[in-house]
């Protein structure tokens, strides 16, 4: 029988597995990539949490997760319009090369 | 139940290496795809089927479609970067270390959580809960969207256009 032991597992995994990438990428796209990892690994303990509760309040995960999904969608068309100006002014998007701010 | 657990488990974690490791950008995006689709048919196996076929609308067939285009007009002359060991020494070290301390709290947590009832999760109801309890987040939420999408643009805009 599944638990949500299992689920707790698997959404910690996949958050690991993006701040891996968060952390050793250098090229920006993939940064926001393991970003988004990270934020479906929450979305997925949301709804586990929901389903295997004891909900007092029916639908409160489900409403987390649709809240959580259209930050995501702002928050992902926001970083990619940053990417996209970010290239426009240094044609380049490694990260290792923005260091115009580096004392 | 059991068994599509574990498959839709092996395609989350799959694709989600794939979308960190692969070395191609556009490889990666779509190894995200595989990744959120899978994610999408967990939410569907636990009886959240509006917020799996959401998940499936705005991620798979938005945000990563997004990435694919973006990455289409970022293509960098120079080569791919190069595979830093140390930095994935590091970053994996961190990623590990992180991984453990969640597990083992997971796993020494009593397992008092049992699925109850199957809690009801219909469309109607989330509609009638949209405009009733979550009323004052939804527009809230209406108003960051909006505010998001004319910043993207303002954004992304060529500089001499703007000011």
């Amino acid at each position: 029988m599944i638990s949500i032991t299992h689920y707790l597992i698997l959404s910690s995994a996949l958050f690991c597995i993006g701040l891996a990438g968060v952390l050793s990428r250098r090229n920006a796209i993939v940064v926001l990539i393991g970003i988004e990892l990270m934020l479906n690994a929450g979305n997925l303990n949301f709804i586990a949490f929901w389903r295997f509760g004891a909900n007092p309040q029916p639908l409160a995960g489900v409403m987390f997760v649709i809240f959580s999904i259209a930050i995501a969608a702002a928050e992902a068309a926001v970083g990619l319009a940053l990417i996209v100006a970010m290239y426009r002014h240094y044609k380049t998007t490694d990260l290792d090369r923005l260091s115009s701010l580096k004392g | 139940m059991q068994i599509t657990f574990y498959i839709f488990g092996l395609l989350v974690i799959v694709g989600a290496a794939g979308a960190v490791s692969l070395r191609k950008p556009i490889h990666c995006a779509l190894s995200l795809a595989v990744s959120l689709a899978a994610v999408a048919g967990h939410f569907l196996l636990l009886g959240a089927e509006f917020a799996g076929f959401a998940q499936i609308l705005v991620y798979v067939g938005a945000v990563a479609i997004l990435m694919v285009f973006v990455i289409l007009l970022t293509r960098e002359n120079t080569p791919g970067e190069g595979l830093g060991v140390g930095r994935w020494m590091i970053g994996a070290g961190v990623a590990a270390g992180v991984f453990g301390v969640i597990a083992a709290c997971a796993l020494a947590s009593k397992a008092v959580w049992v699925a109850s009832a199957q809690p009801e999760a219909t469309a109607r109801g989330i509609g009638e809960q949209l405009m009733g309890a979550y009323v004052l987040p939804m527009e809230a939420l209406g108003l960051l969207l909006t505010v998001a999408g004319i910043g993207a643009v303002v954004v992304a805009m060529p500089d001499k256009k703007v000011l």
